[in-house]
């Protein structure tokens, strides 16, 4: 605040206004801190101990990142976009060289955390595309722009597909049509991209292994249709089964510890992507209900700092990180009680995982900052606030 | 600080605001959708999902119940259930778990553990032959034959062996283990991956040989037996009966097996026993059996045999009135132990080779041939009966009696050409004579075409017994032949499609006439001459040694045909009697107590007499004994002529509170006399003086 102009003479005057403030959004911190509180509970019941106390590290580091961003104004993150972008093909591209954990190479080895490339990526993905759909934000009506924008989308999508990755692929696919469709991107441009990705998923799913080319690998075709038919896909249609059971057996209470399913490893990958299962069966549908809340809580505070941020970055911004935990929610959820595809997408903060943790908080922290400029700026433009 | 100029933008506008609203709505949607979802899943249908994680997670394994004991009529311990030490492989937890449709490539991990296990056990790591009951995996077709032989290590081989006959159920490597193999073990489990040791119920014989043949064998049940209706109640790896009165009591002995609930988790793996509901054991089975009479018997016999040079025996004691078998032995035997530990295929041809003596095969009931001499006072009967012979009659022997005259006329004579001169019927017995006999097989034959079932012979050899079941509580009894003009017919037919290769024969190597031997020559018709041998018990007559002690102890106690029975009763643990075993008689036959006195004078005077058959081994015995000797001479390509030695004998209860029948048979064991009579003297003396006394070897040579 070195230039002096009327604009500083203004925040002059509201100063002492401004200490009464609230310095974050004390809801969408609750539901944050609500949600990996839930995890850790979960977590313990379902997997142990050592398990909680490593997630509920996480869960702090993230805090303190969340509020640290908070403090920081994006805004100034706008001209780092190219840098984002490139960073995220960067990381993306290092895990390829990084020893397989279980054929899959989707992290880098740090000393404190299996550090996934794709999971900070998603952060990335937002900033650099929320930044390149400003700098275009006079020609959204134009074509280019929304081509433009998908392309970024799908590129960093087919860098991560073949880790293979494809919940998160999807996930950025997911943002670059929520950032254009907040961007203000016509109906009409939409409604094509949709008809594109539904011919796309039409090739990949039917058109091209019918010609021998597998864009996608076997078992993630699998994955993906299980749901269709339960009990009759392999091992997709096993853990589908298994994880309606868990749910299932969780009844209205839970079973707590004799949460047969969970302790005796009978549901897949309980703490990870199935974790909503655990939940399900160790604390019934009453613990179930507390979780989807918090993430209804979540997700409408989200929705209310798209519409008070200052700035169309900030909506963007909101936008993407908006369309990044509704769709791992929705997905995740979705897929352990059978009305969704198997894709990998943890659910966020209650799925274990560093990684996922931390970028979500990131996320809270980049939501924090919005709302702290939002506020900031329209109390100091006098405007009457929203919420 | 200044937003550059592109960025700037009022708060909402009503595109935003719509497009917030269109995105709040999809999220209300589906957290909708997802509580909808959700309630269903846990509020409606939980219960049905609570029973799907309970049979998720809880597996039953069965627990053998230990077999119940048999004893004998005094209650000593015949076979009894004992615990031991088993190694076992557990197939899930090898390190390559083994591949139940690929038993038999073993995984060099699998291997290793083997190799291990046997340095500790003390077993051959060497590979050798091994036949696995399943098809080759290679075959495709529904011809593949039914096992395939390989090669693998002692290990190896059982757990392949018995995999493919019942996977998953453990395999027992090896019993009994001592203290010592169990805690090294148990000290190196992460050595010993999918090796357990654990206690198992074994069948343990403590009187070895004794009466093994009617005791029977145990062994692991069979895919066939599972389904099989006597045996139901069994599990895939319960141990029943196979053989002997295992078997055919196995329902009583077998018990109820116990019921572990374990829970499981998604490995299979136990993770803890949620209920055990315990084995019940099973019951007791007393016999009627004699231990020390069954001892005596087994041992004389087997002297008889090695001193006779015997091809092998057996003998049956029984009680004539209510047909409680005090003794049933064959020899040679063997020790059932041996059916509780895997068998090698050798051992197992061993048990079943002619050479060895077929030590498996029960002679008392599964062994039968012409009885020689001792079939005459069923010819008696017979011919007292139909008339054709009265008390009184008489018959001069001169040595010889023939039929017909001229070429069609045959002549035969006594054993030894002897000439027993002017003989009424109880002298014809006691000295055997084959021509008084021969005649009365002249007299009661009849016209062939008339009575396809035979004359008055046939039908007294019928009433008692021969050519039928007996009925005894034993499975696998032979039911024996009674020629009759009809089964020669039947007998030609079936020489005649075989010489023919056709019928039954379809398919076979075609035979000259007559080649097959089945009949004697071609389509020979009935002759005198058949019913003459019937007469004297040679020819094509078949009785095992149970039958003719029903026939004998009909005589004894005065037509009463008993159902013949080892079990008396089945008890529980603790004594208490649950069922008695008291079959009533298959029949009874009417005969004229004028005849049987005079048929009974014959035999009394055969044992007691100068002259008597069997006088010289048991003219010193005490009690009042009737006996017969008979020597079938039996033709076979190998032996010209052998004597299959027979003696049957009873004490009635008019004589004694104690009535006995004894039926003895030595295979190849010369004359009745010499070969069987001392056998059942040693029996009688052990019977009735509690001491086999000595083993008084006859001279007679009468057939």
């Amino acid at each position: 605040m070195s230039t002096s102009t009327p604009i500083q003479a203004l925040d002059e005057t509201t100063v002492p206004q401004k200490r009464s403030l609230p310095v974050f959004d004390p809801l969408l911190l609750l539901a944050a801190l609500g949600l990996a509180a839930c995890s850790v509970v979960t977590l313990r019941a379902a997997a142990g101990r050592s398990l909680a106390e490593r997630q509920g590290f996480y869960a702090l580091v993230g805090v303190i990142v969340a509020l640290a961003i908070g403090r920081i104004d994006y805004s100034r993150l706008r001209e780092f976009k190219l840098g984002f972008y490139a960073v995220m093909v960067a990381l993306n591209l290092i895990v390829y060289g990084m020893p397989p954990i279980q054929a899959a190479h989707r992290w880098i080895p740090l000393p404190f955390l299996e550090f996934q490339s794709s999971e900070f990526g998603k952060i990335l993905v937002i900033l650099a595309l929320a930044g390149f759909v400003v700098d275009r934000s006079r020609k959204l009506h134009e074509r280019r722009t929304t081509a433009r924008i998908m392309l970024l989308a799908l590129v960093a999508a087919l860098l991560v597909i073949p880790q293979p990755d494809l919940g998160t692929g999807m996930v950025y696919v997911a943002i670059g049509i929520t950032v254009l469709f907040f961007a203000g991107t016509s109906f009409r441009q939409l409604a094509g991209l949709a008809a594109l990705f539904a011919v796309a998923v039409a090739i990949v799913l039917a058109g091209a292994p019918a010609l021998g080319v597998h864009v996608v690998k076997g078992y993630q075709v699998q994955r993906l249709t299980a749901f269709l038919h339960p009990g009759h896909a392999g091992q997709s249609g096993y853990q589908l089964q298994q994880s309606q059971i868990a749910i299932g057996a969780g009844q209205k209470t839970g079973q707590g510890a004799n949460a047969s399913q969970t302790k005796l490893n009978f549901l897949p990958v309980k703490s990870t992507d199935f974790v909503f299962a655990s939940v399900g069966e160790t604390f019934g549908f009453a613990g179930a209900a507390v979780v989807l809340s918090l993430y209804a809580l979540l997700i409408w505070r989200a929705l209310r700092i798209l519409t008070m941020s200052k700035n169309l970055f900030g909506t963007l911004i909101a936008g993407g990180i908006l369309a990044m935990l509704m769709f791992q929610t929705f997905v995740n959820v979705g897929m352990t009680i059978g009305i969704a595809p198997i894709t990998g997408v943890p659910l966020p903060l209650m799925s274990y995982g560093g990684s996922s943790v931390i970028v979500t908080f990131i996320s809270i922290g980049l939501l924090e900052s919005i709302y702290i400029q939002g506020v900031t700026a329209q109390s100091g433009k006098g405007r009457p606030l929203l919420s | 600080m200044i937003d550059p100029p592109g960025d700037r933008r009022p708060p909402l506008t009503p595109q935003l605001a719509l497009r917030v609203a269109v995105a709040g709505s999809v999220a209300l949607a589906l957290f909708a959708v997802i509580f909808f979802r959700l309630w269903f899943l846990q509020v409606l249908s939980g219960t049905q999902y609570v029973n799907a994680a309970k049979v998720n997670r809880v597996r039953d394994i069965a627990i053998n119940a230990p077999r119940g004991d048999i004893l004998d009529r005094n209650g000593a311990v015949l076979v009894d259930s004992t615990k031991e030490l088993a190694v076992q492989i557990v197939p899930a937890e090898l390190p390559v778990p083994v591949n139940t449709d690929d038993v038999l490539k073993v995984p060099r991990r699998d291997a290793i553990v083997y190799n291990r296990l046997a340095g500790v056990v003390g077993m051959p790591t060497r590979r050798t032959r091994c036949p696995v009951p399943m098809p080759p995996p290679s075959c495709t077709t529904t011809q593949c034959p039914k096992s395939t032989v390989t090669r693998l290590s002692a290990i190896g081989c059982q757990v392949a062996q018995q995999v493919a006959r019942l996977p998953y159920a453990d395999v027992t490597v090896k019993s009994p283990v001592s203290r010592a193999v169990q805690f090294y073990l148990a000290e190196r489990q992460l050595a010993f991956p999918g090796v357990a040791v654990q206690q198992i119920y074994v069948t343990g014989y403590p009187q070895h040989t004794l009466a093994a043949q009617a005791l029977g064998t145990v062994g692991p049940i069979s895919p066939g037996e599972l389904h099989a209706r006597a045996y139901r109640g069994a599990t895939r790896n319960s141990i029943v009966g196979q053989t002997g009165l295992e078997a055919e009591y196995d329902a009583f002995l077998r018990g109820t097996p116990g019921i572990q609930k374990v829970q499981v988790n998604a490995d299979g793996q136990p993770t803890g026993s949620l209920s055990t509901t315990a084995p019940v054991s099973g019951h007791d089975l007393q016999l009627s059996l004699d231990a020390a009479l069954q001892r005596v018997g087994q041992r004389s016999l087997a002297e008889s045999i090695s001193q006779n040079d015997g091809a092998g025996g057996a003998f049956v004691a029984m009680n004539p009135t209510d047909g409680e078998v005090y003794g049933m032995g064959s020899e040679p035997s063997f020790d059932p132990s041996i059916f509780t530990k895997p068998l090698s295929d050798a051992a197992y041809a061993k048990l079943n080779s002619a050479a060895a003596g077929q030590p498996v095969v029960n002679r008392a009931i599964q062994g039968a041939g012409p009885t020689g001499s001792t079939f005459k006072p069923i010819t008696a009967t017979a011919a007292l009966q139909s008339g054709d012979w009265t008390t009184t009659d008489t018959y001069d022997d001169t040595g010889q009696f023939c039929v017909g005259t001229g070429a069609a006329g045959q002549c035969r004579h006594n054993a030894g050409h002897a000439v027993d001169g002017v003989l009424a019927l109880p002298d014809a017995i006691r000295v055997s004579s084959d021509d008084f006999f021969y005649n009365l097989g002249a007299k009661l034959n009849v016209d062939p075409t008339a009575h396809p079932t035979g004359g008055p012979l046939q039908q007294w050899a019928r009433a008692f017994g021969i050519g039928r079941a007996t009925g005894i509580d034993l499975p696998g009894g032979l039911t024996g032949t009674l020629p009759t003009p009809r089964w020669r017919q039947s007998r030609n037919r079936l020489e005649q499609e075989c010489d023919d290769a056709t019928g039954p024969f379809k398919g076979k190597p075609k035979h000259p006439p007559g080649g097959c031997g089945i009949a004697d020559g071609t389509n020979r018709p009935w002759s005198i001459g058949d019913n003459i041998s019937l007469a004297v018990g040679q020819g094509d007559v078949q009785v095992s040694p149970l039958q003719l002690a029903v026939a004998y102890a009909a005589l004894a106690n005065g037509g009463t045909i008993v159902r013949p029975h080892l079990g008396l009763s089945v008890q529980d643990q603790d004594g208490t009697v649950l069922q008695r075993i008291d079959p009533p008689p298959s029949r009874h036959i009417s005969i004229d107590p004028l005849y049987l006195d005079t048929i009974r004078e014959g035999l009394r005077e055969a044992t007691s007499q100068a002259g008597g058959t069997s006088y010289d081994v048991m003219g010193k015995f005490h009690q009042q004994v009737y006996g017969k000797t008979g020597t079938a001479q039996y033709f076979s390509a190998q032996d010209a002529e052998t004597d299959y030695a027979w003696y049957a004998c009873f004490v009635p209860a008019t004589a004694t509170s104690k009535p006995i029948v004894v039926v003895v048979w030595v295979e190849k064991g010369g004359f009745g006399d010499v070969g069987a009579a001392p056998v059942a003297r040693q029996i009688l003396s052990q019977w009735f003086y509690g001491k086999p006394g000595p083993y008084v070897a006859g001279s007679s040579t009468s057939l």
